[in-house]
């Protein structure tokens, strides 16, 4: 009796190491620009070179700036770091999705748009969040770059198999609760590392009823309750998704791999090491308050009153016990490998539809991807922010780590349907409130932390 | 990667739980394509104020603390899984660190870059922090064949895990590539089979 898990782990070990890792073989690596070039500058020491290029594809997304991506990178170590991942993948004919052309985007989004993502596939990529490529019944986690290096060199990974976790909530989710609000409000009950050291399978009628893009906002924040990865069985959901996307398996190869992927689900009596169950009905829209992202709270709720870490409670400038709906903010980020997809955007705009930014905020709306900037455009959601009188930007990891210029400023508080709240992450001193596309919405019209629900 | 079998040497203490990865390398200084120099921007914005003058309350600037070993809270090295933060911690000087839970991520970067991530119990590094409080050259004794830990002044041990595959790495000085690259023809073998 196997989980999930087991079935596809199993299938990709070469060979198991005595009181050792098991040496685990990988179907798909994404690279990037900031987790890459050391792993490049190995290979070019050692003297070898990529095994299988074919099975790696690049995008560069975290440097790049979301304005005028026509023209050179402004920031010097930015288009430096660019344009090495140009070359490296010139020099070993790996497909680079370039700035500014069709396919570019976050790689996280990327992947799954572009059929990359496939269920039962191993794919690593030297970022946390590729546990968002679970969403599809395959093993996804994020590696450091000497392991980028390895898979380059090899294909394969030394890893230690995993304890296993199955999260089950069961039930239907009221009016504006979404996806990130799920997630939010799992994190907030296991705590920050309530996952570490597992890989969670996430099951039962609420993940069931999901949109795959939903599915890739859950897995996607796995990593944040320190779990390697988060993996959904793949459904008739997830097979009408990959079919016929530009890299998915055509014709009759198609039909082979529908079968196998039919195979993909937990057997009724195989057993996990930990197990959890909620109640979709329990779940209200959520946000963060403090440091880490499993300190949240339900939008109308209340920091709790023996909140212990004060530390976290100083930085955000909050205090034990206090509410949070109606404190005026000044920030809106809208975008990311958590939120940064089709559905996220038609879900701001149906809150925005008809109203206008506040006048205290700013707000960064990037899409995830080239493909979400048209389509969005496409479906007239561009012209809803527009004439609210937002700009709608082009694609890139952007204000979620503030690599580029789409910073919050120190003290500055900003409502984001990004993944991480840590300190400085948007920026030196700047303080972030984790929360869904609808929330973020509401913020950005109210001008202050709002409940979605009055505005649905 | 540098070998390591026996460490003895006094401890920094950094008694705060889920220190991210963030913290340990802030974003905004990942963008150079080498591996050389993090050590300088190791925990920048705890360490300098925004004119970059040292802050001095925080444990890297005091005078008092110095070694080869970083005591840290649980969760250490959570969040993004940038390389950079365990290049930061080795480029540094520091050779360990010390928590009772590290991030996944973070553990197995820290095992590739030559530093050693010891897990012990909560109580452990707690009289471990209370030790350091009590006399700063408090020094810890890091036995890899032996898999202990002892805090030398008050003679209090513990054993820690560690696979035997990355202890034997740990004190040949051996890279997890070497061993990949050892088998290409296994996985080449293994990719036949799977098609």
């Amino acid at each position: 009796m196997k989980t999930l898990f087991d079935k596809i782990w199993e299938k990709h070990v070469v060979e198991s190491i005595t009181n050792g890792p098991d040496v685990l073989y990988i179907d798909r690596q994404l690279i990037h620009e900031v987790t890459s070039p050391q792993a490049f500058a190995g290979l070019r020491k050692r003297g070898i070179s990529v095994f299988r290029p074919q099975q790696v594809t690049a995008t560069p997304d975290h440097n790049t700036p979301t304005l005028n991506q026509h023209l050179p990178i402004k920031e010097e170590a930015s288009r430096k770091a660019v344009e090495a991942l140009r070359e490296n993948c010139a020099a070993n004919n790996i497909m680079l999705f370039d700035l500014n052309t069709e396919y570019n985007g976050v790689v996280h989004i990327v992947g799954p748009e572009l059929g990359l993502t496939q269920p039962g596939m191993t794919i690593v990529c030297g970022d946390s969040h590729t546990a968002t490529h679970g969403a599809f019944g395959s093993i996804a986690f994020g590696i450091g770059t000497s392991e980028v290096e390895m898979a380059l060199a090899t294909q394969c990974l030394l890893q230690s198999k995993p304890k296993q976790m199955r999260i089950t909530i069961d039930g239907n989710l009221g009016k504006g609760v979404t996806a990130k609000d799920v997630i939010l409000y799992i994190i907030a009950q296991l705590t920050a590392n309530g996952g570490t050291g597992y890989f969670v399978e996430y099951a039962g009628s609420a993940f069931r009823s999901m949109t795959m893009e939903e599915r890739m906002t859950m897995c996607n924040m796995s990593i944040e309750m320190g779990a390697r990865g988060g993996l959904i069985a793949p459904d008739e959901t997830t097979f009408a998704y990959v079919k016929n996307r530009k890299f998915a398996p055509q014709g009759e190869e198609w039909s082979k791999k529908l079968l196998e992927w039919k195979l993909l689900f937990t057997d009724s009596n195989a057993s996990f090491d930990k197990e959890y169950s909620f109640k979709a009905e329990d779940v209200k829209p959520f946000i963060t308050y403090g440091t880490n992202p499993g300190m949240g709270i339900a939008i109308d709720g209340n920091i709790p009153v023996n909140e212990p870490n004060v530390k976290a409670l100083e930085y955000m400038n909050f205090a034990a016990g206090e509410k949070l709906l109606g404190k005026p903010v000044d920030y809106v980020f809208i975008g990311s490998c958590t939120n940064g997809r089709i559905e996220d955007f038609r879900a701001a705009a149906s809150i925005i539809k008809g109203r206008k930014k506040a006048e205290n905020i700013f707000a960064y709306i990037v899409p995830g991807s080239k493909s979400v900037e048209k389509q969005a455009r496409e479906e007239g959601l561009i012209e809803i922010f527009e004439s609210a009188g937002f700009v709608f930007r082009q694609p890139g990891c952007s204000a979620c780590l503030a690599m580029n210029e789409d910073k919050v400023p120190a003290g500055k508080y900003c409502v984001s349907t990004s993944n991480r709240n840590f300190e400085g992450r948007q920026g030196v001193g700047a303080r972030t409130l984790l929360a869904s596309p609808l929330t973020a919405a509401a913020a950005a019209v109210t001008g202050k932390i709002t409940d979605p629900r009055e505005l649905i | 990667m540098q070998k390591l079998t026996i460490l003895t040497s006094p401890c920094v203490p950094l008694n705060v739980e889920s220190v991210d990865t963030d913290q340990i390398i802030p974003a905004r200084f990942l963008k150079t394509t080498n591996r050389e120099g993090f050590g300088k921007n190791l925990f920048r914005d705890w360490r300098y104020d925004s004119e970059d003058q040292p802050k001095s309350d925080f444990v890297l600037n005091s005078a008092k603390y110095s070694g080869q070993i970083l005591v840290a809270g649980k969760n250490f090295g959570c969040g993004s899984s940038r390389e950079h933060a365990a290049w930061a911690i080795a480029d540094y000087g520091f050779r360990a660190v010390i928590s009772p839970l590290f991030a996944d991520i973070f553990k197995g970067n820290a095992l590739n870059n030559g530093v050693l991530p010891i897990q012990v119990s909560e109580n452990f590094v707690q009289t471990l922090f209370a030790e350091i409080e009590k006399n700063p050259k408090t020094e810890v004794t890091i036995d890899l064949p032996a898999q202990k830990i002892t805090i030398n002044s008050i003679n209090l041990s513990e054993y820690f895990d560690i696979n035997d595959y990355k202890k034997t790495c740990f004190i040949n000085g051996y890279d997890d590539i070497d061993y990949l690259l050892s088998i290409k023809e296994k996985i080449e073998h293994y990719e036949v089979q799977k098609s």
